[in-house]
């Protein structure tokens, strides 16, 4: 029998057994749809914590000089954190002689922010938060605006009150007026909108653009901090990854010599690096991984066994089916010719499908969840060569076994 | 074969000398069938059941054998064995000279498809193809081309008077019609023998009537034909009867004697 009558045969039983052949595309396809679901939601989280998040949070190659880590890498001691809690905090008057001993080419800030119930005179009493800067900070960050402008140097050395607003805030505080010009009031003191700034976008439902960025020696900064001249951080970008450790290390030698530690002291403050942020991501994303692989691997456990299901019950059928054909005469390389092309064409049907769905599904999931979702290429193929595999090899299985049967005894099953 | 009468069991005569005299050696072209004690064992965990215990059985060109026998006697074993369904678990099976109890499995498939057509008494035709296709299969196997194919499998079906039931499916048709397209197609293929086994086993008695004249005009045609079957007027077709019990051949003789004995 050649390989065009073995195509005909299969093609004829898939049109044949209508109900069979769907249920085995469905099977495959239900395990690609889940694999390339749920590994689109790790993916798009990972890339988004990676490209987008820990970007946000900390600019790249920079680092933040705070008294303490504001983020946790795994759990603290109880000695670490009554270390922590004993450590004087940064001071502005500290700034100054770190951004000195900083090369040619580095660009440095220093904020503190805290949340705050901002006013204005065409909304309610709305909560935000607010960021006192100083220095580059703008430039570090990557923010611009959209409307308006940002601080001149003038406004930031002398401390103006002008405001940079995030995009959100002002669709609550400005409902129906252009921000730019307006006042809002915050802890008791009146400040210009100078500006609408760019959206930082958000993470897990939660939106970073409910901000106001206002000069650090204007009168916010008294209601941010408790202690008079203390800040909480400092930040130092270098030109390049290169430059960083060198800066660290130059940041460090000048704050150790300021707080007066000797050599075998420990720091008494924290460099904080886009790494920690990123070693503090990776840590969840082990679990993310772990469950990148459980669930697509529970998905298409699911898929299997409705696929081994439907071709279970046709087995007796098939074995029938196939002493009928062996009785006339097939041999088993006709038989198998015939099961493997009929179960590759189901399954690469239902692969298709699978692919599809799954990519919708990933979509629907990006737009009504807070989720972000990517769909990589490599579950693509994961997900065909393996909703494939099974399909396949569940077909082809049974029926390599009927083949080897006698005919009578294969026709015997019914 | 006690009783050594003038007028001399088939099974003493030519069938003997080829299946005892020549023991081991390929028959000539005039037999069909010999088989030199076979047997088919089954083990049925630890309890030998034992189908076939030797059996000796040559079949000429255009013979018309009747194969009778009690239920459980090795009816059916013996025609999976000739049709090659089976494998014997002993003994020499011979078809067209060539010793098909040593084939492979390929060339079983090729013995299968080329030398034999298998009427069995379930019709065991695919339920969902239409008869035409189900008439053509075993021209697939062959490596028949699709044209020649349905020509040849609807002059089959036309040949059994089914030209306008082409492309009903199995359960479209009645009974006697299923078993006729399963004749058109044992016989599509133009094989050496025709084995059936109670084809008539799921028919009722004017339908039965019907497919035994099919199978009586094949025979006058000259198509050799080896047919198991309960009733002894069904056998009475037939030009020959072999009595199979408890898995060995209990008598084998030309129908005359057979009817004499059994009084028709
Ligand atoms: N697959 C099998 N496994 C075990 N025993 C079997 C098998 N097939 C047949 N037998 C046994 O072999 C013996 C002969 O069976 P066979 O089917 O050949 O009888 P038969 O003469 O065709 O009977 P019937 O007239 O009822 O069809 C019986 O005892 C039967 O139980
Ligand atoms: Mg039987």
């Amino acid at each position: 029998m050649s390989i065009f009558e073995a195509i005909r045969l299969a093609l004829t039983t898939i049109r044949v057994q209508k109900l069979k052949s769907f249920f085995t595309a469905l099977g495959v396809c239900i395990g690609v749809m889940f694999l390339i679901a749920v590994v689109s939601i790790v993916d798009g989280m990972g890339r988004y914590m990676e490209d987008d998040l820990v970007g946000k949070l900390i600019a790249i190659n920079s680092f933040e000089l705070r008294h303490r880590p504001n983020i946790q890498i795994g759990d603290v001691d109880r000695e670490t954190r009554l270390e922590y809690s004993r450590r004087q905090r940064i001071l502005e008057s500290d700034v100054q002689p770190v951004a000195d001993a900083l090369p040619e080419g580095t660009l440095w800030a220093m904020y503190s922010e805290a949340n705050l119930n901002v006013e204005s005179s065409f909304s309610r009493p709305r909560r935000a938060q607010i960021t006192a800067v100083d220095g580059d900070f703008f430039e570090i960050k990557r923010i611009g605006v959209t409307n308006g402008r940002l601080f001149t140097a003038g406004e930031l050395s002398l401390g103006a009150n002008a405001v940079v607003v995030g995009p959100d805030l002002v669709e609550r505080l400005f409902p129906t007026v252009d921000p730019v010009g307006r006042e809002v009031r915050i802890a008791g003191k009146v400040y210009n909108v100078i500006g609408v700034g760019e959206s930082l976008g958000k993470a897990f439902g939660i939106s970073f653009d409910n901000y106001i960025y206002a000069p650090f020696r204007s009168p916010v900064h008294r209601a941010l901090n408790r202690e008079a001249n203390a800040i909480d951080a400092m930040m130092i970008q270098t030109p390049s990854a290169e430059e960083l450790v060198d800066v660290q290390e130059t940041v460090r030698a000048v704050m150790r010599s300021r707080h007066g530690l000797r050599p075998a002291q420990r720091d008494d403050f924290s460099l904080q690096t886009a790494d920690s942020a990123l070693e503090f991501w990776n840590t969840i994303k082990g679990y993310l991984v772990l469950a990148g692989i459980a669930l697509p691997a529970f998905g298409l456990v699911v898929g299997a066994i409705v696929i081994m299901n439907i071709m279970l019950v046709a087995v007796a059928e098939r074995t029938h089916e196939i002493g009928i054909r062996k009785a006339l005469g097939a041999k088993r390389r006709d038989i198998l010719a015939q099961f493997l092309i009929e179960a590759s064409t189901l399954s690469t049907f239902g692969a298709a499908l699978g692919i599809a769905a799954g990519a919708a599904l990933a979509l629907l999931i990006r737009n009504t969840t807070p989720m972000p979702t990517y769909v990589a290429p490599w579950s693509i193929m994961v997900g065909v060569l393996v909703g494939a595999g099974v399909g396949i090899v569940s077909g082809v299985y049974p029926a390599s076994r009927a083949s080897l049967l006698d005919p009578v005894t294969a026709l015997r099953q019914e | 074969m006690s009783n050594e009468t003038e007028e001399a069991p088939l099974s003493t005569t030519a069938e003997r000398q080829v299946i005892v005299e020549e023991a081991g050696k390929a028959p000539d072209k005039d037999w069909v069938i010999v088989t030199r004690g076979i047997k088919r064992e089954y083990d049925m965990g630890g309890e030998i059941v034992r189908a076939l215990r030797g059996v000796d059985l040559a079949v000429r060109r255009n013979e018309y054998v009747a194969i009778m026998g009690p239920s459980g006697s090795g009816k059916s074993t013996l025609m999976n064995l000739i049709g090659c369904l089976d494998t014997p678990t002993a003994g020499e099976y011979w078809l067209n000279g060539q010793l098909a109890s040593r084939m492979k499995d390929d060339d079983l498939a090729r013995v299968r498809n080329k030398e034999i057509g298998f009427v069995f008494q379930t019709f065991n035709l695919l339920p969902r193809a239409t008869a035409l296709h189900n008439v053509e299969l075993p021209l697939v196997y062959a490596g028949v081309a699709s044209a020649e194919r349905k020509e040849r499998a609807f002059e089959a079906l036309k040949s059994v008077a089914l030209g306008d039931r082409v492309h009903h499916r199995p359960n479209e048709l009645s009974g006697g019609q299923r078993q006729r397209v399963a004749i058109a197609r044992a016989l599509v293929n133009r094989p050496s023998i025709l084995l059936a086994d109670e084809p008539t086993g799921n028919l009722d008695s004017s339908t039965s009537e019907e497919i035994m004249k099919v199978f009586e005009s094949l025979a006058e045609s000259g198509q050799t034909v080896i047919m198991v079957t309960h009733e002894p007027d069904i056998a009475a077709h037939a030009r020959r009867v072999v009595v199979l019990r408890d898995g060995v051949i209990a008598s084998d003789e030309r129908k005359e004697r057979f009817a004499a004995k059994m009084g028709f």
